[in-house]
């Protein structure tokens, strides 16, 4: 390929694509007229919300819809190269050749048994044609460019024997053997933590200018596409609505949508207020549900006029290079925008309060899981016992009314030891009290007085109601076993709950699959709060849901929290949303927490490393915010054979500030220091040390 | 063993009055059917043999004991449709009232008899016993886990055949004891579905919210757990009832079915089945056919169903 003539032309040029599905109902379109152009060495951002056709434009590229997608319209051309109408013989080529696509979940990309060498090595050899030894050779070269530790080895082992963000690397790394011309990324770090993320998102950073790939960037993450793209395409219901620069984008966004998404992500800000969420009300309709000849977003904008409602607007250059889908857009000032009237619930804090005394409290509560060695002698019963310690020594309380945060990676113990304060697990050791009961019991011997006022709020919108039974039913069981209020009210009860998390009594016969998955998170608080508990733990229970919906359950736990005085125990691993919703926070890393306090401190010096580590990892869906730069290495050592001493140091990037580089974080447990009376950190560095640190995020 | 069935009882009347009308869910579920011209087929075929069973006697003037001395080994004839048996019965009239005892009604005793088929009574009472176990085993886990499913893998050691010429040889021939034979070969089978569906369903939330709000093992098994695992137990319970007429084809075939003279398909197979080379088939010919077209009817209606649920999910 001579590319100094093919500079300027872009690799990708998709222009008016239109995509259908068919359903039983019918074809459904589920993209039209969508356009855009990749460039070499460019990565072009595609965002939006589920269910937007955000992942069928990506599968459209290479025709990959499934035996019921097809395109219908426009073209889609790839260096200069028409490929709507290839058979699928010509594309299949394509894609193995010049194309190349990385998918979410790495476990499902790579073949389990077979070993990483031959995956890798059959790319060359299948498609170049090129020898076994140095199709070899040529892997662990680009296994090396991936920045895999020790690949040589890595090359003989197994999908499973790698962690999860070695295993990305694995798939970008065959993405990239052929050198491919245009690469497509379909959520390629959804399902990594957030420090693995942040290494994965530095490499393709490294990758677009090494290897001169156009890259399509597919997500739903306003701080990922900040932070790894150029240009950014905003999907909203199957069409693109806003096109530009990540700098003009995020700078002065255009669309009202656009503006909307902007205004319900939580920003890892300095202070409090700038966090406030907006939700954009309303729903994304479903395909058939589109309003035809009017502007998609016209059901849900607040400037829509007649106009939005009787014709549709079109994508029109604004400014150099930044594209909008609005008729509106010259009158549109986003600085002036007021929320409507009761999109943000007002709430005043609850007076200072502080010195109550707390209304849970867990001393040195230890959570292991019992697993039988492996050896001949666990079979007759005899063999050593291990334990896998998944929650060790953490000591928390709270104040009534107020929530504390957890945060961590996965496997970090939060939610082992949410399971273990609502009963389901029994602890090991120590203690934990709440209202007076005493909480080392399960939840089978526990009073009906302390089941009644300790709930629970579930992650998953789609496993939190049980199917078979009817919404109405489901938030008046625990009103019926509680008897919280006389059997004859029950109903009216339960409408009342309805109305409080914002859902009409018109929802009280619909059936679980009738609801979104905002809704289903509704109906799940309003059950969680239906016998008015003192405590309720959420378990990350807005991290499955879009932005928008996201913002609007946040707003609403708040809400009910602050009408019931409920205290809350909030499980997440967004530190973003953490920060906006708790008023202490804990950090936890492998069964430890390694800095409590309340939210201002932890967000703010002087930090743990590990905390200060997650900060500088978290997307900030900001391209000017500035972000200090660390990134951890190696993996989170199993919880079965914990590190000695501190569980951090063996990934600690701080520890060799220490005389003897840190001999000390290998020996000894560290101390438990004190900033001021409520904020601890589990540290050897000397706090004097840990407050020089400079603030990891800085907006201007 | 009451413990649950009280449970469930006791539950599903608040749950009755919540839910959308009950003509709405039955046509969702016949909307399903009709999308799928395999469990139509199926459907055609069982509605036929449940149509000529429940109307039986207007549909023959003959009863199904009315011996003809004078019409032996007849072949198909306006006076008999399908012919006669060795003793001049009427085939036709034989067949349909056959089909009685396999689809609409158990004879307990010659005077009383409950509605729903052997067959049906059978898979519903292997139900009963096997999705308790399963759901036991499933969600105890544990000790009750791994007694309950190592009794059943022993009895699943059996050959069917032999297991059913077992338990009838012990309890003797008779509508109940069938009954309870196929219910006996059906429960491990059924128990190994309810405990694989229970294993995955115990996982989801709700189960961990009824948990959180303290309720029993049973409420959870009964009502959170089970009614999630409906649609494969009815698929299954479909493929079982076709089981059980093959199986009850079999024990009548030899001898060990309804006592004679009742319409036993069986049995007029068995009977039947030496006239066949001296020129009259025809009496071992129908029941087998009525055998094989319920059999595969019930097979067809019970794909089609699992397909297209699972289709559109």
């Amino acid at each position: 390929m001579t590319s100094t003539e093919h500079k300027h032309a872009p690799i990708l040029k998709v222009a008016n694509a239109a995509i259908s599905y068919e359903t039983r109902y019918g074809d459904v379109e589920a993209v039209r007229d969508v356009s855009f152009d990749v460039h070499r060495a460019q990565t072009f951002g595609v965002v939006g919300e589920s269910g937007c056709g955000k992942s069928t434009v990506a599968f459209g590229i290479v025709d990959f819809l499934g035996p019921n997608g097809k395109i219908v319209g426009g073209s889609i051309k790839f260096q200069g190269q028409e490929l709507v109408g290839r058979s699928q013989n010509e594309l299949r080529k394509l894609r193995g050749d010049q194309i190349s696509m990385v998918y979410q979940d790495p476990m499902q990309a790579l073949n389990p048994s077979v070993t990483i060498g031959d995956q890798l090595a059959e790319v060359l050899t299948v498609h170049r044609g090129i020898p076994k030894a140095e199709a070899w050779e040529k892997s662990i070269k680009m296994l090396d460019r991936v920045y895999m530790p020790d690949s040589a080895n890595v090359m003989t082992r197994y999908p499973h024997q790698i962690s999860g963000g070695q295993q990305q690397r694995v798939v970008i790394a065959m993405a990239l053997l052929n050198n491919p011309a245009l690469l497509i990324m379909d959520e390629p770090t959804t399902a990594l933590d957030v420090t693995v993320e942040a290494v994965v998102l530095d490499l393709i950073e490294d990758l677009k200018r090494d290897f001169d790939t156009a890259i399509v960037y597919i997500t739903h993450d306003l701080g990922v596409v900040a932070r790894v793209c150029n240009y950014v395409g905003v999907m909203y219901a199957g069409e693109m609505v806003e096109v530009g620069s990540v700098e003009s984008i995020y700078g002065k966004p255009m669309h009202p949508y656009t503006q909307g998404l902007m205004r319900c992500v939580p920003k890892l800000g300095a202070t409090k207020e700038s966090s406030i969420l907006y939700p954009i009300r309303g729903r994304v309709p479903a395909p058939k549900d589109r309003p035809k000849g009017a502007c998609i977003f016209a059901p849900r904008c607040d400037y829509a006029t007649e106009r939005c409602l009787n014709g549709k607007p079109q994508l029109r250059e604004l400014e150099s290079g930044h594209r909008a889908r609005c008729f509106h857009v010259e009158t549109i000032d986003a600085s002036t925008w007021e929320p409507p009237e009761g999109l943000v619930p007002e709430i005043t804090p609850v007076g200072e309060e502080d010195g109550k005394e707390p209304i849970i409290q867990v001393r040195d509560l230890k959570t292991y899981y019992e697993q039988e060695s492996k050896s001949l002698l666990s079979l007759v019963g005899a063999g050593e016992k291990l334990y896998v310690k998944a929650v060790d020594d953490v000591s928390l309380q709270v104040p009534p009314g107020k929530t504390l945060g957890i945060v961590g990676e996965s496997g970090c113990g939060k939610s082992t030891l949410a399971k273990t304060i609502i009963g389901l697990e029994t602890p090991r050791d120590g203690e934990a009290h709440f209202l007076g009961f005493d909480l080392t019991l399960p939840v089978s011997k526990r009073d009906v007085e302390l089941i009644e006022e300790l709930q629970m709020v579930f992650q998953n919108p789609d496993s939190t109601m049980n199917p078979s039974y009817s919404v109405g039913h489901q938030i008046g069981r625990p009103l019926r076993r509680f008897s919280a209020v006389p059997g004859n009210q029950v109903r009216d009860e339960v409408i009342r709950l309805l109305n409080a998390v914002r859902l009409d009594g018109s929802y009280y016969n619909r059936l679980p699959r009738q609801l979104s998955g905002g809704e289903k998170q509704r109906v799940g608080i309003a059950r969680a709060f239906a016998s008015r508990p003192e405590l309720v733990l959420c378990d990350e229970p807005v991290s499955a849901l879009d932005v928008s919906v996201q913002a609007a359950v946040l707003n609403l736990l708040m809400e009910i929290q602050h009408e019931y005085g409920t205290t809350m125990m909030f499980i997440a691993h967004d530190l973003s949303v953490v920060r906006f919703f708790s008023d202490y926070v804990a950090v936890m890393y492998l069964g430890h927490i390694v800095e409590i306090g309340p939210a201002e401190a932890i967000y703010a010096p002087p930090y743990q490393p590990y905390t200060e580590a997650l900060l500088s990892a978290v997307p900030i869906p900001d391209p000017r915010a500035a972000q200090k730069h660390i990134r951890l290495h190696g993996t989170v050592p199993s919880a079965l054979n914990p590190p000695s001493g501190c569980p951090f140091h063996t990934r600690c990037p701080r520890r060799e500030s220490l005389p003897d580089g840190g001999k000390i974080c290998e020996e000894e447990v560290p101390p438990w220091q004190y900033n001021t009376e409520d904020h601890r950190i589990f540290c050897h560095i000397p706090l004097e040390e840990l407050r020089k640190l400079d603030p990891v995020v800085t907006t201007d | 063993m009451s413990l649950p069935f009280m449970a469930v009882s006791e539950q599903a009347m608040p749950k009755k009055a919540a839910q959308p009308s009950g003509l709405q869910r039955l046509w969702e579920g016949l909307s399903v059917v009709f999308a799928s011209k395999i469990a139509v087929t199926g459907l055609v075929i069982i509605l036929f043999w449940i149509f000529v069973a429940i109307f039986a006697p207007l549909l023959t003037p003959y009863t199904p004991t009315e011996q003809d001395y004078t019409a032996q080994n007849q072949g198909p004839s306006a006076k008999h449709p399908l012919g006669t048996d060795s003793l001049g019965r009427d085939l036709w009239a034989r067949l349909i009232y056959g089909a009685r005892v396999v689809l609409i009604m158990l004879p307990v005793t010659d005077s009383f008899w409950l509605p729903l088929g052997t067959a049906i009574w059978g898979v519903l009472l292997g139900l009963l016993v096997g999705s308790t176990l399963g759901l036991m085993g499933g969600y105890l886990g544990g000790w009750v886990d791994e007694v309950v499913m190592r009794l059943l893998d022993a009895m699943m050691a059996f050959p069917v055949v032999l297991l059913y010429m077992i338990i009838i040889a012990a309890v003797g021939a008779s509508a109940t004891n069938v009954v309870l034979a196929i219910a006996i070969v059906g429960t491990p089978g059924i128990a190994r579905l309810v405990r694989s569906l229970t294993l995955d369903i115990r996982t989801r939330d709700y189960v961990r919210a009824a948990e959180v709000r303290g309720e029993s093992p049973w409420y959870i098994m009964f009502v959170e757990i089970l009614p999630n695992a409906r649609g494969p137990i009815i698929v299954d319970a479909m493929l079982r009832v076709g089981y059980a007429i093959f199986a009850m084809g079999t024990l009548g075939f030899l001898g060990l079915g309804l006592p004679p003279p009742s319409p036993d398909w069986g049995s007029m197979v068995a009977k039947g089945r030496q006239y066949i080379l001296s020129g009259s088939p025809w009496a071992a010919l129908w029941p087998s056919v009525a055998i094989g077209t319920l059999v595969v009817g019930l097979n067809l209606f019970a794909d089609g169903l699992s397909e297209e649920s699972t289709r559109y999910q």
